[in-house]
C-alpha cells in the first residue's frame, strides 16, 4: 500500500506551482497598503489618548513610565464651591501633556497605572511625522484621539466579568 | 535584421545601425520580460503577493523605475580595486550576451550572422561571462568577492562540458552546425514516417536537453547553482562592490543571458522560430512565406518564455547546492550521463 | 578528556607539518574573514571570525556584543511591571515567553499563584509565540540556504499568529500581558474559534514546508551530517531546547518541571532525533511546531471559567528572597534568577537566555567546515541576536 514516492525536487515544484495558480485565482495575502487598510484589533496599542478632564496631573502615569516620555506640568486653581457657602475648591489645572511618542516603547502601564481613567488606547497608527520632534503629542493632540477610543471588547466565554471595567 | 533582404538595397551604415538596433531589442526585451513576469510577477505570486502594483497597471512600469533608481545612484569603487578591471568587468559578461544572440535565427531570413559554425560560436562566446565574472571577483579587493569569483570560474568551467556534449547529440542527429540548419532539420524532420509534429529534438534527444537545461541554469548562476551570488553567504558574491550603473549592467547581463540562453535551447530543442514544414506543405527553407519572418520571432519569443519560465520555476523553489556537490554531480552524473547519450545518437544515427 | 586528547595530537601534528614544510610553492596562507557583524546570514549582529584555508575553515570564534543592551543592570532601576515590558525584548520573534519564567519568578517570591484560567492562557500564549517564533525560523532556514520562497510562506502564516497575540494581548511584539499574579485582562471574545482556524493553517504550512524544503533532496544533502554534535558534546557546552533533544538527549523542561502552566495538563510528546546534524535540529523543530499547535488545541477546549487575576496588592514589593525559574522557551532553556531585598523592583536579575549558551558550541562546531556549511550551521542552531547579547 506504500504510496508511489515522488522525488522531493518535484513535490517543491508543486508547492510553489500550486501557490501560483491559488493567488492568481483566490488573490494574495497581502493588503496593498494605502488603498486599502487593515482595521487592528480593539485591543491593539496604537495611540495613547487623553481625557484632559478626569487628568488631575498626579504624576502616576509620568513616573511609572519605564523611558520617561511623559511629561506633565500643573498647577492649583481655586475653583467655585460645589454648594453655595461652602469654601472654594482646590483643583489641579493641566498645563502640560506631553506624550514623546518617539521615546514611548508602546507598553501601556501609564494607561493601566492611571486611578481616574484619563489615559485610554486607541488602535489608530498613522501619524508618522517626517520630523521627528513632531512625535511630540501635546494635550490637545492626545485630547484629539479620544474620538478613535473604541468600546472594550466583549470577553471570552468562561470570563470572571465582574469587577472589571 | 534582415539582413540577406537588405543588404542589396540599404548602405553598410544603415544595414549595420538596423543590426545594432536589432541586437538591443533582442537582448534587451526578453531581459525585460522576464524580469518583470517571473522576477516581478510569478515570484510574488509563488509567494502568495502581488508584487509591484503601483508603477504603471499592474506594476508594468516598475523595471523603468528600477533602472532610473539605479542610474541615479552613485558610481562607488572600493579604495583598493583595480579601477581600470573594475570598470570593465560588468561590460565583458554583457558583452558575451551580445555576442551569443548573433548567431541565433529569428525567422527564415531574420538573423544577425549566418554561421556554419553557430553551435560551436555559441559554446564558445558563452564562457565569456566566465572571464568578466572572474575579473569583478579579482578586481573588487574584497575577500568575499574573491570567493564568488572564484566559485564562479569553478562551477561555469565544469557546467561547459556537459553543455557541450549535451548539444553534440543534437549536432550529430542534425547533421549540422549551423543553428539555422537545426531548425530546419528539426521541422521538415519527420517520426517515424508522421510529420505532423516535424521531429522536434526534445522528443529523441530527452536527455540531452534535460542536460542542457541544467548545465544552462549553472551557466546562469541561478538557484540552485548561484554559489557565486550567494547572497546568505558571500553578501553578493563578485558583485558585492558594484553599484548604480555597473550594478544594473549585471543585472541586465544575467537576465538577458537567461533570455538568449532560452532562445538557444529552444532552437536547439523546440524546433526554433519555425512552425512544422508539413502544415503549410513547405519543403525546405526556400520555400517558406516571407510573413515568417514576422510570425517567427513572435514563436521564438513564446518558446523562449515558456523555457525561461521552467528556469525561474527551478529558482525560486530550490535551495542551492554546495560547491563540492555541486562539481561532483557535474562530473560524476552529467558528465558520463552524456557521453552515453552521444554513443547512442551515434548508433542510432548510423543504423537508421 | 576526548577534547584535550585531540588538542594535543593536533599541535603535535602540526608541530610536525611545521617542521616539514619543504615544498614552498604549495605552502597556502589562510585567510581572515570577517562574517559579520554586517552580513546577512547572522540576522543580527553576531560577529564570526574565521581563518579559511581555501573554503575550509581552520579556526572560527563568534564574537558577540555588538548589541548588548544591559537588560541585567536595567532591571536593577526599574519596578517590576516594569521590567516585564522590557524583558519582552529579549527573544523578539517569541517575546510573549520571555515575560512568563520572570513573572513566574516573581510569583515565587511573594508566594502567589496565578489562577487556574490564567494559568491556560498563558501556556496558550507561550505556545503562539513558539510557534511564530519557529515558523519564522522554518522560513528563514530556506533563505540561509538559498531557496527564496519558504520565507515569504512563513511570514505569510505566522501572521496570523500575530493577529491573535495582538488581538489577546494589544502588541504584536510586545505584548506586556503577564502580571504578577495572573493576567492584564481576559481573551477577547471570538478568540478561541479564531485559534482553531490558525492551528488548522499552520499546519497546512508545516506541511507546505516538509515538501517545499525538507523532502527536497538537495536541502537533504546540504544538511545531512553537517555540523554533528554528538550528545555529550552538547550536554558539555550547555545546549538546550530543540538542539540538544535533536542530539539524542530526552530534555524538555516543559514536561520535566512541574510549573504552574498548563503543559501537563494535556496530551503532547517530547521529539528527539538520534542523529545532531543540522537536519535533526530542523526537522526537531518542524515537527515541535505541529506539537504546539496540538499544545494549544486541546489547551483550548479544556480552558476553565473564572478569575485571570489572584488577589495582589496594587503597588507590587517583592518580600526579600532569590527565585530561580526556567522554562522551555522557543530557542531553549530561558531562565531568571531573581534577588530581591524588599523593594518595588528587583535587587539583581541574572538572565539566562539560550542562544548564548548555545552559539557557544560554535568555535567547535565550526573547525573544518566548508564555508557554505558556515551559514547551515548557524541557521540550524538557531540564535537570536537579541537573545545572545541581551
Amino acid at each position: 500500500m506504500a504510496k508511489p514516492k515522488v522525488p522531493g525536487l518535484f513535490k517543491g515544484l508543486g508547492v510553489t506551482f500550486g501557490t501560483l495558480m491559488r493567488t492568481a485565482t483566490e488573490g494574495s495575502n497581502t493588503i496593498q497598503y494605502p488603498h486599502e487598510k487593515e482595521t487592528p484589533p480593539v485591543r491593539a496599542r496604537g495611540v495613547i489618548a487623553l481625557h484632559e478632564g478626569n487628568c488631575t496631573s498626579c504624576m502616576l502615569c509620568a513616573r511609572s513610565c519605564p523611558d520617561w516620555c511623559i511629561y506633565i506640568e500643573g498647577h492649583k486653581e481655586l475653583a467655585p464651591p460645589r454648594r453655595a457657602g461652602g469654601s472654594p475648591r482646590k483643583v489641579n489645572k493641566l498645563d502640560r501633556f506631553d506624550i514623546d511618542y518617539a521615546l514611548c516603547m508602546y507598553c501601556g502601564i501609564c494607561v493601566e497605572v492611571c486611578p481616574f481613567d484619563a489615559l485610554f488606547w486607541s488602535p489608530e497608527y498613522e501619524y508618522s511625522e517626517p520630523r521627528i520632534a513632531d512625535l511630540l503629542h501635546d494635550k490637545s493632540k492626545l485630547g484629539e484621539w479620544m474620538e478613535t477610543v473604541p468600546e472594550a471588547p466583549e470577553l471570552e466565554a468562561g470570563a470572571d466579568k465582574k469587577g472589571k471595567k | 535584421m534582415n539582413a540577406a533582404v537588405l543588404s542589396a538595397d540599404l548602405a553598410y551604415w544603415a544595414q549595420s545601425l538596423l543590426r545594432v538596433l536589432g541586437g538591443l531589442v533582442a537582448v534587451l526585451l526578453p531581459a525585460g520580460t522576464i524580469v518583470y513576469l517571473f522576477l516581478f510577477k510569478m515570484m510574488s505570486f509563488m509567494q502568495s503577493r502581488l508584487g509591484p502594483m503601483e508603477a504603471g497597471p499592474y506594476g508594468s512600469m516598475q523595471l523603468f523605475a528600477e533602472v532610473g533608481k539605479w542610474l541615479q545612484k552613485e558610481d562607488i569603487y572600493p579604495a583598493r580595486a583595480d579601477r581600470f578591471l573594475f570598470k570593465i568587468a560588468p561590460l565583458i559578461v554583457l558583452a558575451s550576451t551580445f555576442l551569443l544572440v548573433v548567431v541565433v535565427p529569428f525567422g527564415p531570413d531574420a538573423w544577425f550572422t549566418d554561421f556554419e559554425a553557430g553551435v560551436f560560436y555559441m559554446l564558445a562566446v558563452s564562457s565569456v561571462s566566465v572571464l568578466g565574472i572572474l575579473i569583478a571577483g579579482w578586481s573588487s579587493a574584497n575577500k568575499y568577492s574573491l570567493l564568488g569569483g572564484l566559485r564562479a570560474a569553478g562551477q561555469l568551467i565544469a557546467y561547459e562540458l556537459p553543455m557541450v556534449l549535451a548539444v553534440v547529440g543534437v549536432v550529430i542527429q542534425a547533421g549540422t552546425m549551423n543553428m539555422q540548419g537545426i531548425v530546419v532539420a528539426q521541422n521538415a524532420g519527420s517520426m517515424f514516417g508522421w510529420d505532423g509534429l516535424g521531429n522536434p529534438y526534445v522528443l529523441t534527444q530527452f536527455v540531452g536537453f534535460v542536460i542542457f537545461m541544467i548545465a544552462v541554469q549553472a551557466e546562469l548562476t541561478q538557484t540552485p547553482f548561484d554559489m557565486p551570488i550567494a547572497e546568505s553567504e558571500l553578501v553578493s558574491g563578485y558583485m558585492t562592490e558594484y553599484s548604480g550603473f555597473r550594478f544594473l549592467i549585471f543585472f541586465i547581463g544575467e537576465f538577458a543571458t537567461a533570455g538568449v540562453f532560452s532562445m538557444i535551447a529552444s532552437v536547439l530543442f523546440l524546433g526554433g522560430w519555425a512552425v512544422p514544414f508539413s502544415w503549410f506543405g513547405w519543403t525546405n527553407l526556400n520555400d517558406i512565406d516571407n510573413w515568417m519572418n514576422v510570425a517567427g520571432p513572435l514563436i521564438l519569443f513564446t518558446k523562449m518564455v515558456v523555457l525561461s519560465f521552467i528556469i525561474m520555476w527551478v529558482r525560486f523553489s530550490f535551495p542551492r547546492f554546495r560547491e563540492d556537490q555541486l562539481q561532483r554531480f557535474a562530473w560524476k552524473v552529467l558528465i558520463p550521463v552524456s557521453l552515453v547519450n552521444i554513443m547512442l545518437t551515434a548508433i542510432f544515427k548510423v543504423a537508421f | 578528556m576526548s577534547l584535550l586528547g585531540d588538542r594535543q595530537q593536533l599541535a603535535y601534528i602540526a608541530s610536525q607539518a611545521a617542521d616539514a614544510r619543504v615544498n614552498v610553492e604549495l605552502e597556502t596562507e589562510g585567510m581572515t574573514l570577517n562574517i559579520g557583524p554586517q552580513h546577512p546570514a547572522t540576522h543580527g549582529t553576531l560577529r564570526i571570525i574565521a581563518r579559511l584555508d581555501g573554503e575550509q575553515v581552520i579556526w572560527a570564534e563568534p564574537s558577540a556584543g555588538y548589541m548588548h543592551r544591559g537588560y541585567e543592570k536595567l532591571t536593577e532601576v526599574r519596578t517590576y511591571p516594569q521590567v516585564t515590558a522590557l524583558v519582552n525584548r529579549i527573544d523578539w520573534l517569541g517575546s510573549f515567553a520571555n515575560e512568563v519564567p520572570f513573572i513566574l519568578a516573581a510569583e515565587k517570591l511573594m508566594g502567589v499563584e496565578a489562577p487556574s484560567r490564567a494559568q491556560h492562557i498563558r501556556t496558550i500564549l507561550f505556545e503562539l509565540s513558539r510557534i511564530a517564533n519557529v515558523s519564522l525560523f522554518l522560513g528563514d532556514l530556506g533563505v540561509q540556504l538559498g531557496a527564496v520562497t519558504p520565507v515569504f510562506f512563513a511570514f505569510r502564516d505566522r501572521e496570523y499568529v500575530l493577529n491573535l497575540i495582538e488581538a489577546a494581548t494589544g502588541g504584536r511584539f510586545h505584548p506586556n500581558f503577564d502580571r504578577i499574579g495572573g493576567l492584564k485582562e481576559d481573551l477577547p471574545a471570538g478568540f478561541i474559534d479564531e485559534t482553531r482556524n490558525v492551528m488548522k493553517k499552520l499546519r497546512t504550512f508545516c506541511d507546505q514546508i516538509e515538501d517545499l524544503l525538507f523532502g527536497n533532496e538537495i536541502f537533504q544533502s546540504r544538511t545531512r551530517g553537517i555540523g554533528v554534535i554528538p550528545k555529550d558534546v552538547a550536554l558539555q557546552y550547555g545546549m538546550s531546547g530543540a538542539n540538544l533533544r535533536a542530539s539524542g538527549v530526552d530534555w524538555d523542561l516543559r514536561r520535566d518541571q512541574s510549573l504552574p502552566m498548563a503543559w501537563n495538563k494535556v496530551d503532547w510528546k517530547v521529539i528527539t532525533h538520534p542523529d545532531g546534524d543540522s537536519f535533526a535540529r530542523c526537522w526537531v523543530r518542524l515537527q515541535e511546531v505541529r506539537e504546539s499547535t496540538r499544545i494549544v488545541d486541546q489547551l483550548l477546549d479544556t480552558i476553565p471559567a473564572g478569575p485571570v487575576m489572584a488577589k495582589v496588592p496594587k503597588i507590587i514589593k517583592v518580600p526579600e528572597g532569590e527565585a530561580w525559574v526556567s522554562t522551555e522557551n522557543p530557542l531553549g532553556e530561558m531562565g531568571y534568577y531573581v534577588v530581591s531585598q524588599g523593594d518595588m523592583g528587583p535587587f539583581r536579575v541574572k538572565i539566562r537566555s539560550a542562544s548564548f549558551n548555545n552559539i557557544s558550541i560554535v568555535p567547535w562546531l565550526l573547525k573544518g567546515v566548508y564555508v557554505p556549511d558556515i551559514i547551515t550551521i548557524l541557521a540550524s542552531l538557531y540564535f537570536i541576536l537579541g537573545d545572545i547579547d541581551r
